[in-house]
Order: C-alpha cells, then structure tokens, then sequence
C-alpha cells in the first residue's frame, strides 16, 4: 500500500522535473540559436520550450497530486517560471524577429543599460522616490490621518468632509500638477505636494472607517473604565483602526510613485525619473525609458511589501494574519 | 498565507459599491446637507481670501493701496497663480458656451479648437474606446483564470504585483512605439487606458465569478449543469455587483491614461494637452477650467456607470 502511494507520488515529481529540465534545456537553445542567427529551427525550438514549460505549470499546479514540498512551492514556482517563460519569449522574439529597439528593447538590452547606468539611475530614484515620493506620501497621510480624527472629534465635520473626500477621491487629481509646479518651483517640492494632495484623500476616507470600527461592545468596556477619549484612541481604536490605515498607506504607496512620476512631466530639474522617461522616449531611447521603469517597479513593489510586512507586525491579531 | 490585499481590491472594498455622487446623495437624504454645504462655503471663502497673499508678488498688485481695492485686482487678474473661483467659471463658460463647438475650414464643418468641449471630446473618445477594450479583455482574462488552474496560478501573482508599480509610466512607451509603426491620434491613448482599467476588471470579476460558495456549485452539479451553464446560470450573475464597482474604479483611471497620455507628445487636442499649454504659456486660468473640466467629465463617466448598476441591478431583482 505504502509502496504504491510513493509510486504515485514518485510520478507526478519525475515528469514535472523532466518536463521542466527539458523546457528550460530547448529554452537556452533557443537563446543561443537566436543570438547566432538562426532560422526555421528556432521557430520550432521556441514553440517546444514555451509548450513544455506551460505543461509544467500545469503539472506543478495540480498540487493534489504532488508531494507537500512541491505543492507548497507551486505558489511561487509556477508564477516564477510563467515570468520566465514570458521574458524569454520577449527576448527571442525581439532577437529573433529582429525587432527594432525603438519599438521593443530586448530584456538583455534593458538589463545592460540598468547596469551601465546605475550611477544616473540612482540619482534619479533618489530625486524622484526620496525626495518627492517619500516625504509627499508621509505628509499627505499624516494630514490625511489628522484631519480624519478631527472629522472623529467633530462629527458636523466627518458628515461634511467625508462625502467631499469621497468625491475628490474619484478625480483625476494628478492634473494639479502644472499648477503646483508653478506655485513650488521646478524642483521636488512641487512634485512632493503633488503627492500630498493625492494621498490626502484615501487616507482620510480610510481612516475615519477606521476609527468607526472598534465594537459597540469594547467601547462601553472603556467607557466603564472611566477612560479619556485620548486613551480609548490609544487603546482600543487605533490599534482596531490599523487594518484601515494600512490599506490606505499602500493605496497611497502606488499613488505617490505615480505622482511623483508623472508630476516630472510637467517641468523638472534635469533629473528625476519622470525625466528620464520623458526625455529619453524623445531621443527614441528606449533601452534608458524601460531601465527607468524596471527601477520604478523595484521601488514599487519593495515600498508595498516593506508595508505588508509591517501591516502584519502591527495587525497581528487580525483573522487574515492568524494561522 | 494570508491574502494580500491589492491596491485595487482595497480601493474597491474601500468605497464598496456607492459612487462618490451617491456618497454625497444619500448624505444629503440623512440630512448631511449643511454640513456639506457649510464645509463647501468654507472652502470656496478660503480660496477668495487665499487669491490675494497668493498672488501678492505680481507687479498687477504692487501699487494698488487699501484691502478692497488689492482684492478688487487679485479676484481679476489676468495670469493669477490662483484665480478666483468665478474667474474660472467664467472662462469655463466663454471656452464652452461661449465659442461656436464648429468652425468652417476647406474640409467642411470640424469641431472648433478654441472650444473646451472639443478637447473634452478628443479625451473622452479615448478613454470610452480604452476602458472598452479594457473591460473585455479584462472580463475574458477572468473567465480564463477561473476555469484554468494553472493560469490561475501563474497569472494572479503578477496581476496583484503589477498594481504595486506605477504602470501609468508606460504611457510613453505606448505613444513612442505605436507612433513609430505609425499609429498616432486616438488609438495609442485608447491603449493606455484600456492596459490601466483591465487590471480592475480582471481582479474584480475573478473575485466576483469565484464568489459563489459551495453549496451554490454543488446545487448545479446535482442538477448536472454544464461549465457553460454554471457560468452563465450563477458565476455571472453572482459577479454583476463586482462588476459594477470595478467598472467605477476601472472608467476613473481609464480617464487619467488618456490624459497622461496626452503629455509626453505634446498632443494638439485633449484636456492633456490644455493642461500642458497652458502651463508652458502660464494660462493659469486656462488649466484650472481644464481641471474643472475633467472632474466635471469623471463625475459623469462614473454617474452613467452608477446609472446602468442601478438599472441592472434592480432589473435582476436586488433589495436595496
């Protein structure tokens, strides 16, 4: 019995790694086949790679079938070579097709500009990320946060800023950006308070949802203690508001990049990554536009889960945290 | 593993299923009509006292004595850094009403330039046209997700990635390369819009079509229904209401694609592009009514939506 079972299980494992290794084996051929030259057979090569190793996704993905090991990696794995598979075909097909860079840089032509030019890339991240992103978002959602408690204070406030917020949060309020830029100058501070504006509003929606969601029950216990408004606010309903005002400090993360970004637009100093992009697709240099946007996602995608990870320190009680 | 919440998913569960326009209606049902319109009165009297310190340094002002007088100057300035809200109005008016919508060219009849709804037009034809695309791309990628496993699993890592990059960035990319195959005007906005509201609707409806729990799944399988049937029987309906609040969330963004892309080119027609001139020639007044412009066209958009959820919904039967 015991024998069978790993039999069945010893399966699945051998012809996901064979499926798997045999992918990535015609992938790399198809890669060097590209980068000499080559015609009819690669076509062939490229076509074999992509349906091998979209099959060991769907081996990989009927996890049931698996050993824990394995399944516990699909979530990661299958994503990973799906990722892979793509950047490959982006590659061949740019390689292969001869595609020209102005249209579609190959991903290894991208990488070799992000590399040769991290010195420029840095100091436009600095300008752009820490300088206008960073404090913008930290700003907006400070004031977003103490506005929302005000609205908390005074509820003749909360009944009237809050469909107000709501409105705006629906605008497309990145068009301020030519009037800030001419109020605060070219450099940073007008893409900082581009940003402000943005992460006001979602901040201050969330929040007051949040300072309203600790229970009826819990708020007559401290009210039963005799406790001050200041220490229920620390000790009840700021902690039970927290899940709220994560969700709008990660909002508001991918609200100030793009703020801060497209702000650059309109007017700038001779740096910044919104610079870049726009006078980089000027000169057709496309290599130097995707290397921006690489960096840009890099920040994105680290600022977000630098969030996560501590939205789960602080919300630890929370159900979607608990095992 | 908890699931993280996406931006998107966030934005959507943060504003649920009223639309900013119901916000402020059914406010002002549950008798929120002072205070919304007090913290409004507030707002506007601040920014007429704010035209004077704000524009103090223009040379219109520096020998103009006595406070009436100086704001007499500061609520009528030519190019103010902050005009005045009837300022704005009134240009509002003169660039919509007031300018004939067609002129008279060797070509015939064409939608006159000088005219703000034109530009309105130019924008809104790519942002219809995107969130368009969009939505059905959008609605086929979530079908296709909820019956293939493994493209589920390959696919909703990156989605729910992607909203954590600034994409809009891409925008010029778009323009650039459909401009070097040739393709200028309406269509590479369209695809900008259509890429930045499809991540919505995607995430939205494969919520939505999964949202029916077991018990509903194990009903239709007793009555031996095909994928087909369980489909079009119960994941679609039961993913209407999703739908719907994607759709807002998807049309808002969807009109910000089209403006930003109307930037990096220097289009000639398009609020962005009267954003952008009017900034390069220091119009101030100009770009506050292409602003007020575009809020009034995103209130709109999201009203026709909040329209069709209510139509839809009520003709499917929901209890409000």
């Amino acid at each position: 019995m015991s024998n069978a079972q790993t039999a069945t299980a010893g399966n699945p494992v051998m012809r996901l790694v064979a499926v798997l290794a045999l992918g990535t084996a015609v992938a790399i051929a198809a890669l060097l086949l590209a980068h000499r030259g080559a015609g009819g057979l690669l076509a062939l090569a490229v076509i074999v790679a992509w349906a091998a190793l979209w099959y060991a996704n769907v081996l990989w993905s009927r996890s049931q079938s698996l050993p824990n090991v394995l399944a516990s990696l699909a979530g990661k794995g299958v994503p990973l070579v799906f990722g892979l598979t793509l950047v490959f075909l982006w590659e061949v097909a740019c390689v292969g097709l001869k595609v020209p860079s102005v249209l579609l840089p190959a991903p290894s032509l991208i990488l070799h500009k992000l590399l040769s030019s991290l010195p420029q890339l840095g100091a436009d991240f600095v300008q752009t990320f820490v300088r206008a992103a960073l404090p913008g978002w930290l700003i907006g959602s400070a004031t977003g946060f103490a506005a929302a408690l005000a609205c908390d204070r005074y509820d003749f406030l909360r009944r009237g800023l809050l469909p107000i917020g709501n409105f705006v949060s629906a605008l497309p309020i990145i068009g301020i950006a030519p009037i800030l830029v001419m109020w605060f100058g070219f450099d940073w501070q007008s893409k900082a308070a581009v940003v402000v504006v943005m992460t006001f509003f979602p901040m201050l929606v969330n929040a007051v949802v949040g300072l309203s969601a600790a229970g009826r029950i819990e708020r007559d216990l401290m009210h039963s203690y005799g406790a001050s408004w200041l220490q229920t606010l620390l000790a009840l309903r700021l902690p039970a508001a927290m899940p709220f005002l994560f969700n709008a400090l990660k909002i508001n993360a991918s609200l100030a990049l793009i703020g801060a970004i497209v702000a650059e637009f309109f007017g700038t100093p001779t740096l910044g990554m919104g610079f870049r992009i726009s006078t980089e697709v000027g000169r057709m240099s496309l290599d130097m536009v995707w290397a921006t946007i690489v960096v840009a996602a890099v920040a994105g995608s680290t600022f977000f889960g630098v969030l996560v990870l501590i939205e789960k320190k602080v919300t630890f009680w929370h159900p979607s945290n608990r095992r | 593993m908890p699931a993280i919440p996406t931006t998107t998913s966030a934005r959507l569960a943060a504003t649920g299923t009223m639309t900013p326009f119901a916000h402020v209606w059914s406010g002002v049902r549950r008798g929120a009509l002072l205070p919304v319109a007090t913290i409004a009165a507030i707002i506007l009297a601040v920014w007429y006292l704010a035209c004077l310190p704000m524009n103090r340094d223009l040379p219109q002002l520096a020998h103009v004595d006595g406070l009436i007088d100086r704001y007499r100057v500061a609520w009528s300035l030519e190019r103010p850094l902050l005009p005045a809200p009837h300022q704005i109005a009134t240009e509002l008016f003169a660039s919509t009403l007031g300018t004939p919508l067609l002129r008279e060219t060797a070509d015939g009849m064409v939608l006159n330039p000088r005219n703000l709804f034109t530009h309105a037009w130019v924008t809104v034809s790519a942002t219809l046209t995107g969130f368009v695309i969009g939505l059905i791309l959008g609605i086929a990628l979530a079908i296709a997700i909820v019956h293939i496993n493994a493209l589920r699993m390959s696919l909703m890592p990156w989605i729910v990635a992607s909203q954590t990059v600034p994409i809009l960035a891409i925008a010029p990319i778009i323009i650039v390369a459909l401009g070097s195959m040739g393709i200028v005007g309406l269509l590479p906005k369209a695809v900008i819009s259509a890429y930045l509201s499809f991540f919505p609707v995607t995430i939205g409806m494969t919520k939505g079509f999964a949202s029916p729990d077991a018990m509903l799944l194990d009903l239709m399988r007793t009555y031996s229904a095909s994928p087909t049937e369980i489909f079009l029987k119960l994941r679609w309906p039961a993913a209407i209401p999703m739908l719907f609040s994607s759709l807002k969330v998807s049309i808002s963004i969807s009109l910000v694609g089209a403006i930003v892309g109307e930037l990096p080119t220097g289009a000639q027609a398009g609020i962005g592009a009267r954003l952008l001139s009017g900034s390069y020639y220091g119009q101030t007044v100009q770009i506050w009514s292409a602003l007020t412009m575009a809020a009034i066209m995103a209130s709109l958009l999201i009203a026709v939506i909040a329209l069709a959820e209510r139509l839809t919904l009520n003709a499917m039967g929901a209890r409000p």
